[in-house]
């Protein structure tokens, strides 16, 4: 039996079940009718209290989602998707929460079992948490620390009440309402997220991060991330997410928006563990997402690092749009497939300004039946010269019934830009296994550290806090499901 | 005490090891010489449970255990240790973290307590020292970009820090100059002691000049045709293997 047979062998020995945060929440909820029409994007901004231009939006972006079609071109394939079927809202019944001792207990132990302590005496040093559990936010750690030096970090359904005019001026700025079918659906329902504002000059003192959390059945989550960074700003943000296991697949379709101006600098890293769905690839979240960063100022940067080992299906590409001259783009991703999962994610660098930069660096694993596919753009516009792009997409194969893809479009209209595209592909070499297992390594043990090494150039971009976690969250998805 | 008992294995259905014996006690060092192809890291390869290497017959038995019966893993908990002729790369693998994973898999695999980072740097930085090796081979990834002499030792080293019971040397002094080999022969004669014993498979008796082996056995087309003393790899040098594969 040749290693990489027996390497799947153990691997599909090792049952997804593991899925250590697949435990269900017992809490009253509070959920809107099934199904989606005007009544309900109605409620929801009347839930939230919202002002009415917020509602004609959500109006606009409803219209015309019903007008658009579900999109296929991703190397992704499911069943219909019941949008009827689904709730649009669902929230704990007890009223938000005004401070931590107001959180209900069952929710704040239900993110400590997710090792996510929102008891701010407990919670990791210099980590302000923002926790979104089905529609709603209900616990933002350290804002008092943080409004000290100016920086807003809040649900935005209170950014709409209490900073109107920056979320009115900035919402919908990056990625417009009618940019995709998902991100009208997530427009006309989006129910909560983080906001996050850093203000001129301000470098924020603490990482942010926000935790993701589907509990509700049959439950859209519709999050919408806004982070902006005015002149000379910087922040580190970091999301996770986890699912309880359910048979029935569940619909994410986040936006995620971010504004870099003059200077300002954005990290915006994601660890991904929705449900991946169990070893036949029955349930799991459908993770459709827009992730877009506008760099409108000179010399800002914007870096996105993401590690997906999660969701049946992971449908995003987190972009760049570099419109300040000097301006620089980093996309990191490391995904991981296992089982049934299907991956296709990748990034695009939108080149504008002058002497703007790119960097790409995607690893993709796979295993078991899964498959992963890079897609990725590089469009060079006529205005860009001195653009570079540098794009390095690599694809490591465990056992032989999985695929990896890569897709690359490059769009170059500017003679002086530089753009600079490598790949590889290889699978996990037998000598390598057996020299680590002489050495007294398990199989595992083996598999976990030669990924990892795979992975590294993209794991050192995590914050410090982050990357130790999502070495663990690599193996362990190993053990259940290499990939 | 290792015993290998009319010890037969193929390739695919290439027959490469056709019925060796060989017994090497502890506290001993036997030579392994023979020529090109007679199957020598074959043999390394069956002691330490490659992949693909079928045993057709025979027995390994190392301290009352039948190892071939064992996983890799085991094997190298119960103190089995081969320094490769061909060291394996691994982009993106610390050395540092990949010799602590190892040591550590291998004290837990022995019931003996795991070393933190601290406690194992400062092992794995004597063991360097005693090796003439730069503290910055810690920080490289695992054999990428180390040069012939450099992988070498740090097989050494990996075997300085795992502290086995048998070490089976696959050409460790290939590659190697004059001063690396004697500091290589150096770590092999500190673990010297009466639980430790060595198969050293070489094709230059220069070696066995500071490695002093208790048996010099020859490997040809798959068995031991002859075996003696120190002087055998002497004579061997100056007469090379005619005549011996018939034998
Ligand atoms: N994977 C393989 N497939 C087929 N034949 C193999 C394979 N590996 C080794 N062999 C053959 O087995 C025989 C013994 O090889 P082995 O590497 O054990 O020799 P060796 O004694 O170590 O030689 P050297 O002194 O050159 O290192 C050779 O004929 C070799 O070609
Ligand atoms: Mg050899």
């Amino acid at each position: 039996m040749s290693t990489t047979v027996e390497t799947r062998d153990t691997v599909e020995a090792l049952s997804v079940e593991k899925y250590k945060y697949g435990f269900t929440t017992e809490i009253a909820m509070e959920e809107f009718p099934k199904g989606l029409n005007e009544e309900i994007v109605r409620l929801i901004s009347a839930k939230k209290g919202e002002p009415d231009w917020l509602l004609a939006w959500r109006l606009k972006a409803f219209a015309l989602w019903q007008k658009l079609e579900e999109p296929h071109w991703a190397r992704v394939e499911h069943p219909p998707i019941a949008y009827d079927e689904l709730y649009y809202y669902a929230a704990p019944a007890a009223p938000t929460p005004k401070s931590l001792d107001e959180v209900n207990p069952a929710l704040l132990n239900m993110y400590e079992k997710l090792g996510i302590p929102l008891n701010e005496r407990a919670a990791l040093a210099g980590v302000a948490v923002d926790a979104v559990f089905d529609s709603v936010s209900v616990a933002t750690t350290f804002r008092e620390t943080l409004a000290k030096s100016g920086v807003i970090f809040c649900p935005i359904s209170e950014a709409v009440r209490e900073h109107p005019e920056l979320v009115h001026k900035y919402l919908g700025s990056v990625v417009p309402y009618g940019d995709n079918y998902f991100a009208a659906l997530n427009s006309a329902v989006f129910s909560d997220g983080s906001f996050v504002y850093i203000p001129k000059g301000v470098r924020c003192p603490m990482e942010l991060s926000t935790y993701f959390r589907i509990n509700a059945r049959n439950t859209g989550q519709f999050e919408r991330t806004l982070i902006i960074a005015e002149e000379g700003a910087s922040v580190s943000y970091l999301e996770g997410c986890t699912a309880p296991m359910r048979d029935e697949n569940q619909l994410h379709a986040a936006v995620v928006e971010l504004v870099a101006m003059d200077e300002a600098k954005i990290k915006y890293s994601t660890v991904q563990n929705w449900y991946p769905g169990d070893a036949d690839g029955k349930g799991g979240i459908y993770n459709f997402v827009t992730k877009r960063g506008a760099c409108r100022g000179r010399n800002s940067k914007i870096s996105w690092t993401q590690v997906e080992t999660g969701s049946a299906i992971t449908w995003k590409y987190p972009s760049c749009i570099l419109q300040g001259d000097g301006s620089v783009g980093e996309f990191y991703s490391v995904a991981m497939t296992h089982n049934h999962q299907q991956a296709d994610t990748g990034t695009k660098m939108i080149h504008i300004g002058k002497n703007t930069t790119s960097t790409i660096i995607s690893k993709g694993i796979s295993a078991g039946h899964s498959n992963n596919t890079y897609r990725g753009l590089v469009k060079i516009m006529p205005n860009a010269s001195g653009a570079r792009n540098y794009t390095q997409c690599d694809s490591l194969l465990i056992g032989d019934q999985c695929g990896a893809h890569t897709v690359p479009y490059i769009e170059s209209r500017n003679a002086s830009a530089k753009v600079e595209h490598e790949a590889t592909t290889s699978k996990i070499a037998e000598d390598q296994l057996f020299y680590c297992r002489s050495r007294g390594l398990s199989e595992e043990d083996a598999v976990g550290l030669i990924v990892n090494g795979f992975c590294k150039d993209v794991l050192k971009e995590l914050p410090m806090e982050f990357a130790v976690e999502a070495q663990k969250l690599l193996a362990v998805s190993l053990e259940g499901s290499v990939g | 005490m290792l015993e290998i008992k009319n010890l037969s294995a193929r390739i695919g259905d290439k027959e490469i090891l056709r019925g060796v014996n060989l017994s090497v006690p502890d506290g001993e060092i036997h030579a392994i010489m023979g020529p090109n192809g007679a199957g020598k890291s074959t043999l390394s390869y069956v002691l330490s449970g490659r992949e693909g290497y079928e045993v057709t017959g025979g027995e390994a038995i190392y301290n009352g255990q039948d190892i071939l019966a064992l996983t890799p893993e085991a094997r190298a908990a119960a103190g089995i240790f081969l320094a490769f002729q061909y060291p394996v790369e691994l982009p993106g693998v610390g050395n540092a973290n990949f010799l602590r994973t190892a040591l550590n898999a291998v004290r837990r695999a022995r019931g003996e307590a795991e070393l933190d980072a601290v406690a194992f740097l400062k092992l794995a930085r004597t063991a360097l020292k005693n090796l003439s090796m730069q503290d910055d081979m810690l920080k490289r990834n695992v054999n990428v970009g180390f040069s012939g002499g450099e992988k070498k030792r740090n097989e050494v080293l990996q075997m300085a820090l795992l502290r086995p019971g048998l070490a089976i040397l696959d050409e460790t002094d290939s590659g190697l100059d004059i001063d690396a080999l004697k500091i290589v022969a150096e770590g092999v004669n500190a673990l010297r002691s009466p639980v430790f014993s060595a198969l050293v498979i070489t094709h230059y008796q220069r070696l066995l000049d500071y490695i002093v082996p208790d048996r010099v056995h020859v490997l040809a087309a798959g068995k031991i045709v002859r075996s003696g003393g120190p002087e055998l790899a002497l004579e061997l040098e100056a007469r090379g293997y005619a005549g011996l594969e018939a034998a």
